[in-house]
């Protein structure tokens, strides 16, 4: 189990140069991080944005076909992992009155898993987040 | 001068669920040149499938209004016309006064006015009071109930805390000159950091100071704010639904309780006892009370305020001695939006003085189903619960199971009574106003 981790770990490192959209050789990497991403999911986000990502209507933004989450500004989904959300900010045409949890204390790869789960889940489907980028990201939130 | 008119509105479906409601009173309608109609055959007839809603035995309901916009709280004028104030703006404008002057049930938009978005409307003694999510405007009504100022409101209160979360206002007048006032804490539990696991408690909690309570007005001054405003009841997070009682001259309310305790304190509480706990709660107020948010939260299978675990709480431990209790419990996250006695004549007497609440349904008992998405009845007696609630109206949601809250094609948000005792209630999706109407005999 530990050496698949460890070996997915070393693939999604090396993949930190190449960012590209999800193709069938990257599948079992996703696979595992989004396994991992569910788990973590289930325990910080499912409550708000539901089991299925659509969320709550005007409390909390749905994950599921939200153009941030599927998006390639992978700095502003980082940011809001760990910063949380307080502003009022219009998403997608809507508008959500409940603040987001901030999570700084998820570790990097935590992080890229959590993002690989949200953003090929339900209809979404979106390049993979690595640990590096997550990393570099993090360097530059304050 | 008088002359008669009579409607020819008989339609003649044959299908078994048919209803017809016949009016008992004669009402008399002046016009302008101050000669008078009176209708005599006044009938409303409940759609064939009661719009698709579940009720008891000899009731029936019909669509009055439709694809209003964000409908949130109605009232409905002595005229039968019916104010609606909306979240959202629809053509610039946050107000929509529905009349139905040919008196077949389906109400036609009069007119709207307001250009701000909001929850609250009331009406009391010929003014109509409506708030946005800062402030509390009074407009005049005229002799039909239809305002005088559209334009030209009086700001009576101002620059209430508008922080996005809990932000709306909720109103209700009494009968010394003062309008109550909900504002809601715009926080889940008064933490450092929102909603934020490891994020403690602050004690005492700063957020009291302006939000989480109920504040007191005066119902004629401009422009009074937190400086002249009195804290009528404190720790209640957020309450949606509230009502003045008639009958015990009082206030009650209903609120939401707090979230996430499985996703804040994963080591304390499992995602069931999340999603089922802690309760909604209804609240027989007096001047001065408190409820206990955010140090407490009432568990209704413990039968007991418990200490929240931001405060040192282990989902065991009691708390809050000072703290009222509430006089009834409902199963969590069900959010009750609105709180409505009902004094009218039309529904059988075990209704009479009783309560219904509008639940606009739960989002925070995922993974489980979500609940809520109905209408309850709680039957009193002097001021107090005589026995179990009930669902009266069920059906909103237009499916069986809400699994998840976007499921929901309608959700309950208002609730107002007709002057012919018929009980109106609002939906915040599509807009549907639905009238219930109960069929003698």
């Amino acid at each position: 189990m530990k050496y698949f981790y460890f070996l997915g770990l070393i693939v999604v490192l090396s993949s930190a140069f190449v960012s590209s959209p999800v193709t069938n050789q990257s599948q079992p990497i996703i696979k595992a991080s989004m396994d991992r991403g569910k788990i973590i999911y289930l325990q910080r986000c499912m409550a708000c944005h539901q089991v299925d990502g659509s969320g709550g209507p005007r409390l909390n933004p749905p994950l599921d076909g939200a153009s941030t989450v599927k998006g390639n500004d992978k700095l502003k989904l980082v940011r809001i992992i760990i910063k949380g959300m307080t502003e009022r900010v219009e998403i997608d045409g809507e508008y959500y009155d409940n603040n987001m949890s901030a999570n700084p204390d998820l570790t990097d790869t935590q992080i890229a898993d959590v993002l690989n789960y949200i953003r090929n889940s339900w209809g979404n489907k979106a390049s993979i987040v690595t640990i590096a980028e997550v990393k570099a990201a993090r360097t530059k939130i304050k | 001068m008088f002359s008669f008119v009579f409607s020819s509105q008989i339609q003649h479906h044959m299908k078994k669920m048919f209803l017809i409601f016949l009016l008992t009173s004669i009402s008399f309608v002046s016009n302008a040149n101050d000669s008078i109609k009176v209708n005599i055959t006044n009938q409303v007839v409940a759609n064939a499938d009661n719009a698709g809603l579940i009720l008891p035995s000899g009731f029936g309901a019909l669509i009055a209004a439709d694809n209003l916009g964000r409908a949130r709280h109605i009232v409905a004028t002595k005229q039968g016309g019916i104010y609606v104030k909306l979240e959202r703006l629809v053509g610039g404008k946050g107000i929509i006064y529905l009349t139905d002057a040919n008196k077949d049930g389906k109400m036609e938009v009069e007119t709207s006015f307001g250009n701000y978005i909001g929850t609250g409307i009331a009406i009391k003694d010929n003014y109509l009071y409506a708030s946005s999510n800062e402030d509390v405007f009074r407009y005049q009504l005229n002799e039909n109930g239809k305002v005088t100022n559209p334009d030209n409101p009086q700001r009576i209160v101002k620059g209430l805390w508008d922080k996005r979360q809990h932000a709306s206002k909720s109103i209700v007048l009494d009968n010394a000159g003062n309008i109550y006032v909900n504002i809601g804490a715009p926080s889940n539990s008064c933490q450092e950091v929102d909603r934020t696991k490891g994020s403690k408690g602050m004690y005492p909690c700063p957020i009291l100071d302006s939000a989480g309570g109920i504040w007191q007005f005066k119902v004629d001054q401009t422009d009074q704010g937190y400086h002249n405003g009195v804290r009528y009841a404190t720790g209640l997070r957020n309450v949606v639904g509230l009502d003045w009682n008639q009958q015990q001259n009082k206030l009650y309310v209903t609120m939401h309780g707090r979230d996430m305790l499985y996703t804040l304190y994963p080591n304390l509480f499992d995602t069931t006892v999340s999603a089922e706990l802690p309760s909604e709660t209804m609240y027989e107020i007096n001047k001065g009370d408190d409820a206990g948010w955010p140090y407490v939260y009432y568990d209704h299978f413990q039968k007991k305020k418990v200490l929240s675990p931001e405060y040192g709480g282990d989902g065991k431990k009691a708390g809050g001695e000072k703290a009222i209790d509430p006089i009834v419990a409902f199963p969590a996250h069900m959010a009750p939006n609105a709180l409505l006695f009902y004094t009218g004549d039309q529904f059988p007497a075990k209704y009479k003085n009783g309560a219904f609440v509008a639940f606009h349904g739960s989002w925070n008992r995922s993974p489980l189903p979500q609940e809520g998405y109905y209408v309850v009845f709680i039957p009193f007696e002097n001021g107090k619960p005589s026995g179990q609630w009930e669902v009266f109206a069920n059906g909103f949601s237009g499916t069986e199971v809400v699994k998840n809250p976007r499921d929901a094609k309608h959700r309950p948000c208002g609730l107002t009574e007709g002057p012919d005792g018929s009980l109106y209630v609002s939906d915040d999706v599509k807009g549907t106003i639905y009238r219930i109407v109960y069929n003698a005999k």
